[in-house]
């Protein structure tokens, strides 16, 4: 006759004296976090760490286009922003929830007299805000005019003083899973990368911007500090930037590393050079359902830009 | 005019218990009246979206979106069916078959209209430019000319009357199935996660056919 002998308990699974003696808490914990959970509800429904806040001391600026300003609501729920969700839509809003956009550092470094790190509000004091109504054309062939409110990139660089060898500027988005959550995927190869030749950065019309509709920039849309090129394409305006270097050749910037054939290093607004995929000769000012523009040259900032690239071959350098 | 009623029994007050012999609702039936509320729930969000204003700023595109989304999803489900009757040995399954092509077909028609509409806004000479320049677009439309004969050929007429062709023809349907899922791949610009996804679940499915026909050449072993 086999008798079992009863196992002895593994010292694994006592719980400790502290844990057993505090297991109301333990279990008072779980059912809040139950509650909570409940009433919080969607993700999408929680407040956004950074909350709608005016800007102070406002200029106009005369290089503001008079085209009425696209809804706000538009503008914020309809963006690119692969670090939070792939592809335009609402995603970016909905997964920026807990973005935090402080303390955000800034480096300036490479061919340049003074590099520096600075803290985000130290490197702004010096500039005033300016408001750029800008349109915003995005290579997926639909457009917004957006009231920007920032600083000109040109400022800048002349502060810091490029050396004779800088012929480029580089720019680099925060990589940090922490509040970026895709980039925890490889849907592009992180951290996103921009570039411009020094002369399209110090053009009037470049804008290193920290709002839009007077407010603080929100995440989706690139807090808290953004590059805005009105004549390009929307993927050369890279978002929360933390670092911008100086170079002596073109750096390779993100969408081009990822398909060489359909995006170029200068991605100038051009209805007359098709992406691989669509048309560029039109154009969705959103909200539409349908093509209801006519894409312009340098998105109707030809007068100001072509200059920039007169003698170049653009189907070329697309 | 359902089985359950008769000049006998209609003028009386009817319970359930009165004829426990005749069970009244077939599986198949369920199944089928569960399908068509499950496809055509995506073409009423989409019109409730529509009329809530709801449906982002971009409507165009997210309609465009979701309609291929949803005609390769019944695709699929309509080449579920064979497996799903050869794995459960439930024959009568293959009477939603059809049902599944068809809704396929019918999000492939709202597909199609969104391209011409919202995208091209009746514009002949850019669709036509689409349609030579971009493979993504000819592919896409070849899946839909393929679901369009098919489509006419479903009717028992034409099974009649195609005899053993029909079977040869509605094979096309696999072709249509990688075409489909080729068409989306094509078209996304990073982040190919989702065709993958798509592409993933056609390859078990074509791959089950495969597997299959490739066992019954073999020579019975005793």
């Amino acid at each position: 006759m086999l008798i079992k002998k009863a196992p002895d308990i593994r010292s694994s699974e006592i719980t400790p004296k502290d844990i057993y003696l505090r297991r109301r808490e333990f279990i008072q914990g779980s059912a809040a976090a139950l509650v909570g959970a409940g009433l919080a509800g969607w993700p999408g429904d929680a407040e956004a760490q950074i909350p709608r806040t005016k800007l102070p001391d406002v200029k106009k600026s005369p290089l503001s286009t008079t085209e009425t300003p696209s809804e706000y609501e538009y503008v914020t729920s309809y963006n690119n922003f692969y670090e939070f969700a792939s592809g335009a839509g609402d995603g970016p809003k909905a997964n920026s929830k807990s973005f935090k956009n402080r303390p955000w550092t800034l480096a300036i470094e490479g061919l340049v007299a003074k590099p520096a790190t600075y803290q985000l509000d130290d490197f702004l004091k010096p500039y005033a805000l300016e408001e750029r109504v800008y349109r915003m054309r995005c290579v997926e062939a639909w457009s917004f005019v957006i009231p920007w409110v920032g600083i000109p990139l040109a400022e800048v660089i002349k502060k810091v003083e490029p050396t004779s060898k800088a012929k480029y500027v580089e720019f680099q988005t925060l990589h940090d899973v922490a509040r970026f959550p895709a980039q925890r995927t490889n849907s592009l190869d992180w951290p996103y990368i921009e570039g411009l030749r020094l002369d399209e950065a110090m053009h009037p019309l470049t804008l290193l911007a920290v709002g839009i509709y007077g407010e603080v920039l929100p995440a989706q849309n690139g807090a808290p500090i953004r590059l805005v090129v009105p004549w390009k394409y929307g993927f050369k305006g890279v978002k929360s930037i933390v670092k911008m270097r100086f170079v002596e050749t073109q750096p390779r910037n993100t969408w081009q590393i990822m398909s060489p054939r359909e995006y170029g290093f200068y991605a100038n607004v051009n209805p007359m050079v098709d992406h691989p995929r669509w048309s560029q000769a039109r154009e969705r000012r959103l909200p539409s359902f349908v093509p209801n523009r006519r894409t312009e040259m340098f998105n109707g900032y030809a007068d100001q830009v072509q200059s920039l690239y007169a003698g170049m071959d653009l189907r070329r350098n697309f | 005019m359902p089985g359950w009623t008769s000049a006998a029994t209609s003028d009386r007050p009817q319970t359930v218990t009165a004829r426990p012999a005749r069970r009244v609702v077939k599986t198949i039936t369920l199944v089928k009246a569960a399908l068509w509320v499950a496809a055509l729930t995506p073409a009423a969000l989409l019109v409730r979206g529509f009329f809530r204003n709801d449906l982002t700023a971009n409507p165009g595109d997210y309609l465009t979106d979701q309609t291929g989304t949803w005609m390769l999803a019944c695709l699929m489900a309509s080449l579920s069916v064979t497996p799903i009757r050869r794995l459960t040995g439930w024959n009568e399954i293959i009477k939603v078959r059809r049902l599944l092509g068809l809704f396929a077909f019918f999000y492939g028609v709202q597909h199609l209209l969104t391209w011409i509409v919202f995208v091209h806004y009746f514009d002949v000479g850019f669709m036509a430019e689409d349609l030579a320049k971009r493979p993504y677009i000819t592919i896409g439309m070849a899946a839909w000319l393929i679901l369009f004969v098919l489509t006419l050929t479903s009717n028992r007429m034409a099974v009649r009357k195609l005899g053993r062709r029909w079977q040869t023809l509605h094979r096309w349907v696999y072709v249509a199935g990688v075409a489909g899922v080729l068409h989306f791949w094509l078209l996304v610009r990073a982040d190919t996660s989702e065709p993958l996804r798509w592409a993933a679940g056609l390859s078990v499915l074509l791959g089950l056919r495969v597997w299959w026909a490739w066992r019954k050449r073999q020579p019975l072993r005793s």
